[in-house]
């Protein structure tokens, strides 16, 4: 049995006894790798020297203190997109194939605070763009249920990387489902926190208003650990709400008598796969039994979320990614007789496809004569997206869906045209706009493909959230089925 | 009709400083086409009185105390640099 069977709370005490060390839970990491990962390719950057010397540390100061922080000595992979001091961070974009950063992203100090042991760097979407691995500059990354098939995105490598148990957990990002989707494809557990909740100083940005960081787990009490450990204020992000973190453990006590669950008619509708529907009800039943109560109900502007959110997004993506021009850091052209030619054939040279479509898309939406047509109305239906879920809010308690209209689609199913691909995000962009947070969490199998429970809750109300999966897990199977790879 | 000519979508490409192929034009033109006609279902919305969310939270003008701090040390932010010489980062002429 791997080691990464065991929850957080167990392998703590594993460790305090001494019947095992960090160095084996490394080793437990790094040898599965090396059966595995030729078929996932989940990472693209190893930090295994490194990852042993902290082991080693940790274990002889474990001799002398016993272990503090509830993540001592734990294996953690990391998504491209947040940089660590030294170790090489791409965002999966060959413009920055060679970036060393120079300081570690406020989540990365943390974890370090945490003592957990960084194993590598994780595959995704080209700076997060995509739903599928597919837009990785690099490679691309496998489902471990169905190798045929993608892990999700952009966050693929994060959820794979935990489901084929090359790590115990891991951390992704989310703008507009990137941690939910693969977690639901890849049948693991995904959290997007409220927007603000976690610092995104050293998170390189896409659509910074609606970027978010979190947790992908194995189970939901592992997720509420490892949220506990990143999330909190920090001068460093100007975004960063002024909010205590509550004790999310002492909310999952399996309690939800009276609890009010919201399940809107749009997230049911045309295009929700029948198997997945059907997940979703039997879901509801388990709640019902356990004490919660539901009703339909209406987010009528949820139709308007795809489009406001490829505008919005693209918009920030296009101011955001003008840094990478190949003055300071990474890639630079070789052949350029000027500045401005310079910029314009490193940044041909250096994006890849999606990530030119959506910085022109935003070049477009942005420039004069456009932007009241385009980005400002997005703005203001932005505002409609999000007063449909305070609405719902004032009378319950969660939101309860599928966390994607399908499960897990093969590769080049939907590359051909950008705009299906952008469908596969329906049900999770509207929670991104209204900034509330929300889990993915395992809820049934179609034709042996992982698919996700999707609970969204009220700003800053993770605690309910994370209530209300974990109920719903400990009264499941689903969470302990693994693929076999 | 078509939401975005082609000289438009060189003229973005010119902003967003992307150099763009006569046949990625053409393509762009199309998808950008595409893209924007889906996100004209917006206006079906009557937005007159909505506010405009910028984001969720209630911050605003986040300031912080000015102090004087130092800044990364040279070698250190020259290191990712594709070019660099007597300690600055160098570029390809600006000024003919």
């Amino acid at each position: 049995m791997s080691l990464f069977e065991h929850k957080i709370s167990e392998l703590h005490k594993l460790l305090h006894k001494r019947d095992i060390s960090v160095s084996d839970l490394v080793d437990e990491s790094y040898k599965r790798i090396g059966e595995v990962e030729g078929k996932v390719q989940a990472f693209l950057t190893l930090d295994e020297e490194n990852a042993r010397t902290t082991a080693k540390a940790l274990d002889e100061k474990a001799v002398q203190n016993g272990p503090t922080s509830k993540l001592y000595g734990l294996p953690i992979g990391i998504k491209d997109n947040l940089v660590t001091n030294g170790l090489r961070t791409t965002a999966a974009s060959k413009i920055l194939e060679n970036f060393h950063p120079i300081y570690d992203a406020t989540v990365i100090q943390k974890l370090k605070q945490a003592e957990t042991v960084t194993i590598g760097k994780l595959n995704m979407d080209e700076f997060a763009m995509g739903s599928s691995n597919e837009n990785s500059g690099f490679q691309k990354t496998h489902n471990p249920w169905d190798l045929d098939r993608v892990p999700g995105g952009s966050s693929g490598g994060s959820a794979a990387s935990v489901a084929a148990g090359e790590v115990l957990f891991s951390l992704g990002s989310d703008t507009g489902g990137s941690i939910r989707q693969p977690a639901s494809f890849c049948g693991v557990v995904g959290m997007k926190p409220t927007y603000g909740l976690v610092s995104r100083f050293g998170l390189i940005a896409f659509a910074s208003s609606l970027d978010q960081i979190g947790p992908i787990t194995r189970n939901v009490e592992d997720n509420a650990y490892l949220l506990t450990a990143i999330a909190g204020y920090d001068e460093m992000d100007s975004t960063s709400a002024k909010v205590d973190v509550p004790d999310y453990i002492a909310s999952l006590n399996g309690d939800i008598k009276g609890l009010k669950i919201a399940v809107p008619k749009e997230y049911l509708g045309e295009g929700v796969n029948e198997e997945i529907r059907k997940s979703v009800m039997d879901a509801l039943a388990v709640l019902e039994q356990l004490g919660a109560t539901w009703e339909e109900v209406s987010l009528p502007h949820s139709k308007y979320a795809l489009a406001t959110y490829y505008l919005l997004s693209s918009s920030e993506a296009s101011a955001n990614l003008a840094r990478f021009d190949g003055v300071r850091y990474g890639y630079r052209t070789p052949n350029a007789e000027n500045l401005i030619e310079m910029y314009k054939k490193t940044r041909a040279e250096g994006f890849g496809e999606e990530v030119k479509r959506r910085i022109m898309l935003g070049t477009f939406a942005l420039s004069s004569g456009y932007y009241d047509a385009y980005y400002k109305k997005a703005q203001k239906v932005r505002t409609l997206i999000k007063q449909d879920f305070e609405k719902v809010f004032e009378q319950y308690d969660v939101i309860v869906g599928p966390t994607t209209p399908t499960p897990a689609f093969k590769f080049g199913e939907n590359t051909s045209d950008p705009l299906t691909m952008y469908a596969n995000d329906i049900l999770t962009i509207p929670v991104n706009l209204a900034g509330v947070p929300a889990i993915s969490v395992p809820c049934g199998f179609d034709q042996g493909l992982p698919l996700g429970l999707q609970i969204i809750g009220r700003h800053f109300d993770e605690s309910t959230v994370y209530k209300v999966a974990h109920a719903f897990e400990q009264a499941t199977s689903f969470h302990k089925q693994q693929p076999e790879l | 009709m078509s939401r975005i000519s082609e000289g438009q979508v060189k003229h973005v490409a010119h902003l967003a400083r992307l150099a763009i192929t006569e046949e990625e034009a053409q393509l762009l033109t199309d998808q950008l086409d595409k893209i924007i006609t889906y996100a004209e279902q917006l206006n079906e919305l009557n937005t007159d009185n909505v506010e405009p969310t910028a984001h969720v939270l209630e911050i605003k003008n986040v300031m912080r105390e000015d102090r004087a701090q130092k800044g990364l040390p040279r070698e250190e932010v020259l290191k990712n640099a594709p070019e660099h010489q007597d300690g600055q980062v160098k570029v390809p002429g600006i000024i003919e």
